[in-house]
């Protein structure tokens, strides 16, 4: 027989107490916070001062307010976009290369419908982006509900190969005539959304990243479909014993998820960069995942998540200007942070208990 | 001389009593068979000898002296080596790299030395097989030789075959048992877990019967008959909600099944020409030992697997085609086999209830959630289930899990039920609350077919039984008419009287 000295284990709980769930975000900061001090105090800096640059100063003006805002607009929709999707059980890791899609598409009509008032040309490049989005994400998505082809794989792929499709344009068809950069030409007045705030660069896609999240909120919890897309992600054996069709429900909420994040495309053109360029995106498909992730795939915390990486990332823009702290910072930050948060979402499962 | 005497064992699982005070005693040079229904003790108890679990309490002898077996690497020292159903082997390697893995000597491996030496065992064993095939390209009867081959590499004197046959076809069965004659020849003990009488009379010396974790007895093969070991296997009486009363005669038929095939996950057929009637306001009970295609019947006549061929009809009406939904509209109660799949766990008790019926909760898309929340409050009042609307199913017990899958069903009054194992893991209070729920399904007249392992369960609730061997019905029979003899012997397949 062994000998009986008590030990402590971890042991799988299926009901965290209700506690636990708001304490997440706040110990994750303090975790993220003691690891990176060193990398601060390395790069000769104060970890209070930077977290402070950080985290509070983007509060304290209206310019670098509102810029948190323009920065977490293509977060919201990105990570609305994955979130839908992965509601449903379906892993799109594309949404990067769906973004693409959506912005060629709106700097295509943009320049297109130079001539036509903006009324009908915004509703035009909104919509098209999102079909753009929408055909590119049917690919993997057939491939997935026809053939049973791993998602993870094929969307995560397709990235790369929207990313030389963006470079084939910028370097050969659409390469500004003017300036010879690898831009696409400027899209025509009618087609820039307008600004919310004058000099400012907050502009008509925020109020479309609040509507989609509206939209993406409604669905999961106000419409039957997004109760069967809940059904086919958490259970799928499930799902098909009650009912539901999982393949026609996987193939929508992946069409879906596309056209959003083709709609991040299409408010990075036409509400920021007003050309199509290769580096339209700093990683918006892929943070949207994040987001996503941290926000617990519901809407609100998608809101919430996305506000907090645009003050990440404008916040990594100042510390970076006032301490002469490299910018890369505030990434190693997000990562950290989500690393962190993700462990805790893990550990929560679990309690510690003596044996 | 007994090369292991295993005395006294009582193993437990909370209140479970798996094995009640058993005692097995093995001779050198014999194959012994351990026979006993699903849940008997079988597997716990040579679980227990191959160091996977430990007793309560009791004594293991090898070669006459006590031993302690806290591990299969113990197992292995003293001799004892275990054929698990699901084989242990590495599909991309060897069969010469499988059978040394985890037992080589150094840190480099010579690949043509282990296949010499791997070789060089094959012969010796008599075994046939391949030392450089890879696994993976391997039929299930050359894996399961592997599985042996590695045991007696590691000097297994004693081999437990779990189910030997299960996964085999017959050629391979036979290549098996001339294994099995062989190595009994050379010395070794074989102990054969089964429920297969023709087998176990085929093959074995002696049989030890284990039933409902208590040893019923330990006989010589030759001296028995397969009607006695039978009766042994399965002779009890029945207890708790039964069913009163006799069926009317003459009562339509409501579900018609016709030359049913379909196959399993596999891609093997897993039915055959299966055919059964259930008329209205009768219980049918389909008894058979697990895997001789029940999962596969049942998923069939919920809609979820393809059939190869047949028919299934609801009061005349062709349903193979239709899609799930399909079935349920035509009135099929569908209740599934696993309630931990046949429910959503994350989701609350009012989704997985509205989950089948979603159109009527449902207008211009918007989902009615006052419609589905007081839909849930009356099925959990209804149906007495211990849980608040807004709970995960996850977290309810098993009894209220399988009360929400019935109050789904049942409310809706369908015209057929087909509910394969409804009270797997279930208490006992729970088991009469379902039971009792079936028998007021039947006496509303409703055809329900009743699939179940559990033969207390089969004899208490059933007006015809019919039995399931090896993907076929082998015979259908009245209640009145189907002794524990009888059907024991249909369900390991002794005789077909269909």
């Amino acid at each position: 027989m062994e000998t009986s000295r008590p030990r402590l284990r971890f042991v799988k709980t299926d009901n965290p107490p209700v506690w636990v769930r708001p304490l997440i975000p706040v110990l994750a900061l303090v975790v993220t916070f003691i690891l990176t001090s060193g990398l601060i105090i390395w790069a000769s800096a104060s970890p209070f001062e930077t977290y402070y640059h950080f985290l509070i100063s983007p509060l304290t003006t209206r310019v670098s307010a509102l810029e948190i805002l323009v920065k977490a607009t293509p977060l919201m929709l990105t990570g609305a976009a994955v979130t839908f999707a992965f509601a449903a059980g379906y892993y799109n890791i594309g949404a990067e290369g769906q973004l693409f899609a959506g912005a060629i598409a709106a700097a295509g009509l943009g320049v297109a419908m130079k001539e036509i008032p903006a009324v009908i040309t915004i509703p035009s490049i909104v919509i098209a982006g999102f079909a753009a989005g929408m055909a590119w994400a049917a690919i993997p998505a057939l491939l997935k509900v026809k053939l049973q082809v791993d998602e993870v794989v094929t969307t995560l792929l397709l990235n790369s190969v929207m990313g030389f499709i963006v470079s084939a344009l910028l370097n050969g068809p659409w390469r500004d005539p003017n300036s010879g950069w690898p831009q696409s030409p400027e899209i025509g007045a009618s087609a820039i959304f307008f600004k919310l705030i004058p000099r400012s660069r907050l502009n008509l896609g925020f109020v479309i990243g609040l509507l989609v999240i509206l939209v993406l909120w409604f669905v999961l919890t106000r419409t039957s479909f997004g109760l069967k897309m809940r059904a086919v992600g958490l259970g799928k054996p499930a799902a098909r014993f009650a009912g539901i069709h999982v393949g026609r429900t996987t193939l929508i909420a992946a069409l879906v998820s596309g056209g959003i994040a083709g709609i991040a495309g299409v408010a990075e053109v036409a509400g920021i960069q007003y050309h199509l360029i290769g580096d339209l995106s700093a990683g918006y498909g892929y943070t949207g995942i994040i987001i996503a992730t941290l926000g617990s795939l519901n809407a609100v915390g998608v809101f919430i998540a996305s506000l907090f990486f645009g003050l990440v990332d404008a916040g990594a823009q100042t510390v970076s200007r006032v301490l002469g702290v490299p910018v890369y910072l505030g990434e190693i930050t997000q990562a950290t942070m989500l690393l962190v948060a993700l462990g805790f979402f893990l550990l929560q499962r679990y309690r510690l208990r003596r044996m | 001389m007994y090369i292991v005497d295993m005395l006294g064992i009582t193993k437990t699982f909370g209140e479970l009593v798996a094995n009640d005070n058993v005692d097995f005693q093995l001779r050198k040079g014999e194959i012994h068979a351990l026979l006993g229904e699903n849940g008997a003790g079988k597997t716990t108890l040579m679980r227990i000898l191959y160091g996977l679990y430990r007793p309560d309490t009791g004594v293991i002898k090898v070669g006459e002296q006590p031993v302690e077996i806290h591990s299969p690497k113990d197992a292995i020292a003293n001799g004892i080596g275990m054929v698990t159903q699901h084989f242990a082997l590495v599909p991309p390697l060897s069969v010469a790299e499988n059978v040394v893995l985890g037992n080589t000597d150094g840190f480099v491996v010579n690949r043509a030395a282990i296949e010499e030496k791997v070789g060089a065992a094959a012969r010796r064993f008599g075994i046939e097989i391949d030392p450089k095939a890879l696994v993976r390209h391997l039929a299930v009867g050359q894996r399961q030789r592997v599985e042996i081959l590695k045991a007696l590499y590691r000097n297994a004197r004693v081999l437990i075959l779990d189910e030997p046959t299960a996964v085999l076809v017959p050629q391979e069965v036979d290549a098996l048992f001339e294994t099995l004659n062989r190595l009994k020849a050379d010395g070794l003990s074989v102990i054969f877990i089964s429920h297969k009488l023709h087998e176990v009379t085929q093959i074995t010396d002696r049989v030890t019967v284990l039933r409902d974790g208590k040893l019923i007895g330990t006989v010589d093969t030759s001296g028995i008959s397969q009607s006695q070991l039978a009766a042994m296997m399965v002779g009890r009486e029945t207890f708790g909600v039964t069913r009163k009363g006799e069926q009317h005669e003459q009562q339509p038929v409501t579900l018609r099944i016709q030359n049913l095939c379909a196959k399993n996950d596999q891609g093997m057929l897993a039915l055959t020409n299966i055919c059964i009637d259930v008329k209205a306001g009768e219980i049918l009970g389909i008894a058979g030992v697990g895997g001789n295609g029940q999962k596969e019947l049942a998923e069939t006549l919920c809609g979820v697997r393809d059939c190869a061929s047949g028919s299934i009809q609801l009061e005349g009406k062709e349903l193979i085609g239709k899609t799930p939904a399909g079935f349920t509209q035509a009135g099929v109660g569908r209740i599934p086999e696993d309630r931990h799949e046949g429910m959503v766990g994350d989701l609350t008790v009012t989704e997985n209830l509205a989950l089948e019926h979603l159109n009527e909760y449902t207008r211009s898309g918007v989902l009615d959630h006052k419609a589905t929340r007081r839909q849930a409050e009356e099925l959990i009042h209804q149906f007495q289930i211990k849980a608040r609307p807004n709970d995960p199913v996850r977290t309810l017990s098993g009894g209220n899990m399988q009360k929400v899958l019935l109050a789904r069903v049942l409310s809706r009054n369908p015209k057929a039920v087909i509910v394969p194992q409804p009270t797997r893991g279930l208490d006992v209070g729970a088991t009469d609350y379902v039971r009792q729920q079936l028998l007021e399904q039947r006496d509303r007249g409703a055809a329900v077919l009743l699939i179940s392992e559990d033969l207390d369960e089969i004899l208490a609730l059933s007006d015809r039984i019919a039995v399931i061997y090896e993907g076929e019905i082998v015979g259908i029979l009245p209640a009145a008419e189907a002794t524990p003899e009888r059907l024991g012997l249909l369900m390991s397949g002794a005789i077909k009287e269909h």
